[in-house]
């Protein structure tokens, strides 16, 4: 249970997809200009990062690399690239189909951001970087969680520092995007404040 | 078309229509990977590479995709073409491998590919697309080199090291040294928030080049940020 909060957290304050990854920059700068754009977009992120683990691991540790079939003729792991990208596209379109007919109001909140989810890093990173650090079942489903709320908590809080940045006055050559990273830089700054606090919570 | 049209397709890229800085695609990999120059060109390569070989598939096959599921389509070819890469790279870079980490499956997700293919392949014929493919590669290379340069002379106080592993014939421990051994260097630029700093910078530089008046040319058209 410990380890369950302790990836949740860390992936929500220390290994923070967007500011400290770099995962997910796109929409993250894209997106970020209006709060309930912003909550909008983080919700659906979250919802298909969850829903992709819970698909990819299974198919990952069933199908393509069985336990004690690396480095074999069996082990398919090349395909992984293939195989989720694929699964992560049908997803987001039976989402969309599924929202569509039974939740109407929230396929309208969430509109045209749900296509656009196929192309985000975050979600086919998390689905690998699970893999690649051995997380179990569970603990994958937990980490992805945290990995949609820690999108989240960027997301609002740098639309807020973006509503000063649009309103200061800048050098012609950093207007738009420049400074806005510029201002990134400080928002990403600030949470490296975090780096070693979920450790000394949970593992002291 | 005339010779000045093809030449103009391949540079195109490298300034003008910078795919990171002036059409701001693709910017996951460019933050993540340019701690070192090395890693940078490593990853400019193999995008590139990705780049050239599915601008030439898609454009091949764009009378036979039907548009509906074009999206799909492409992606399956990149995605096809980013295996492959990322076979050759764990064979024959191994070291390369480890430093790029997830951030080389996942140009299956950069959108300089993608927007390439449904911006420029899906309406061109094959040898433009590869024309273009090419220069956005080099363009992408060069912005990451830059970058990853910039950030490894503050933060770390060498060049190009590592680049060794890229090419043998410098031996592995190949790197130059540009601030002196006992200096304390700037650390933060190798970690997130410089890479996001240095980014601004070369892309407000980027934005000056290309749009500040000139005498014999009109000034250029922003890109789509």
């Amino acid at each position: 249970m410990v380890k369950l909060a302790a990836i949740f957290f860390t992936m929500i304050l220390v290994d923070n997809y967007v500011l400290a990854k770099f995962l997910g920059i796109c929409p993250f700068l894209g997106v970020s200009k209006k709060l309930d754009s912003a909550v909008g977009m983080s919700l659906a992120v979250t919802f298909v990062m969850v829903m992709a683990t819970a698909a990819t691991w299974p198919i990952y540790k069933l199908i393509l690399c069985p336990e004690g079939m690396e480095n074999t003729s069996r082990d398919m792991s090349y395909l992984q690239t293939i195989v989720f990208i694929l699964i992560i596209a049908i997803l987001v379109q039976l989402l969309e189909n599924f929202l569509k007919k039974f939740i109407p109001a929230l396929y309208k909140a969430l509109g045209v951001y749900l296509p656009l989810i196929t192309t985000n890093c975050t979600i086919l990173g998390v689905t690998i970087l699970n893999l690649d650090n051995g997380y179990n079942f569970i603990e994958s489903i937990v980490c992805a969680a945290g990995a949609g709320i820690g999108f989240l908590v960027a997301m609002v809080l740098f639309s807020g520092v973006r509503r000063r940045v649009e309103q200061a006055v800048t050098p012609k050559c950093f207007e738009g995007l420049p400074i806005t990273l510029v201002a990134a830089a400080v928002t990403s700054l600030s949470f490296m404040g975090f780096g070693g606090i979920v450790d000394a919570i949970f593992k002291a | 078309m005339s010779e000045n049209s093809k030449m103009k397709i391949l540079t195109n890229g490298i300034l003008n229509e910078n795919p990171v800085l002036r059409l701001v695609l693709g910017t996951c990999p460019t933050l993540a990977v340019t701690t070192m120059a090395s890693n940078g060109i490593g990853m400019g390569l193999a995008a590139t590479f990705v780049l050239l070989c599915s601008n030439i598939v898609i454009s091949a096959l764009r009378k036979v995709i039907p548009n509906q599921v074009r999206i799909p389509c492409y992606i399956t070819v990149i995605a096809g073409f980013v295996s492959v890469v990322q076979m050759i790279v764990k064979a024959y870079v191994p070291d390369l491998d480890k430093a790029l980490g997830v951030y080389l499956p996942l140009i299956v997700v950069n959108c300089i590919i993608l927007g390439r293919a449904e911006m420029f392949a899906s309406k061109n014929g094959i040898l433009d697309s590869a024309l273009d493919g090419i220069g956005m590669g080099i363009g992408f290379t060069l912005t990451l080199t830059v970058m990853g340069s910039i950030r490894e002379i503050i933060g770390s106080g060498t060049w190009m090291a590592g680049l060794g592993k890229l090419i043998p014939a410098l031996g592995a421990d190949f790197k130059v040294q540009i601030i002196p051994e006992g200096v304390d260097t700037f650390s933060l630029m190798t970690s997130a928030p410089g890479g996001f700093f240095v980014f601004g910078i070369l892309m407000a530089g980027a934005t000056w080049l290309t749009t500040r008046p000139r005498k014999e040319a009109p000034a250029v058209e922003g890109g789509n940020a």
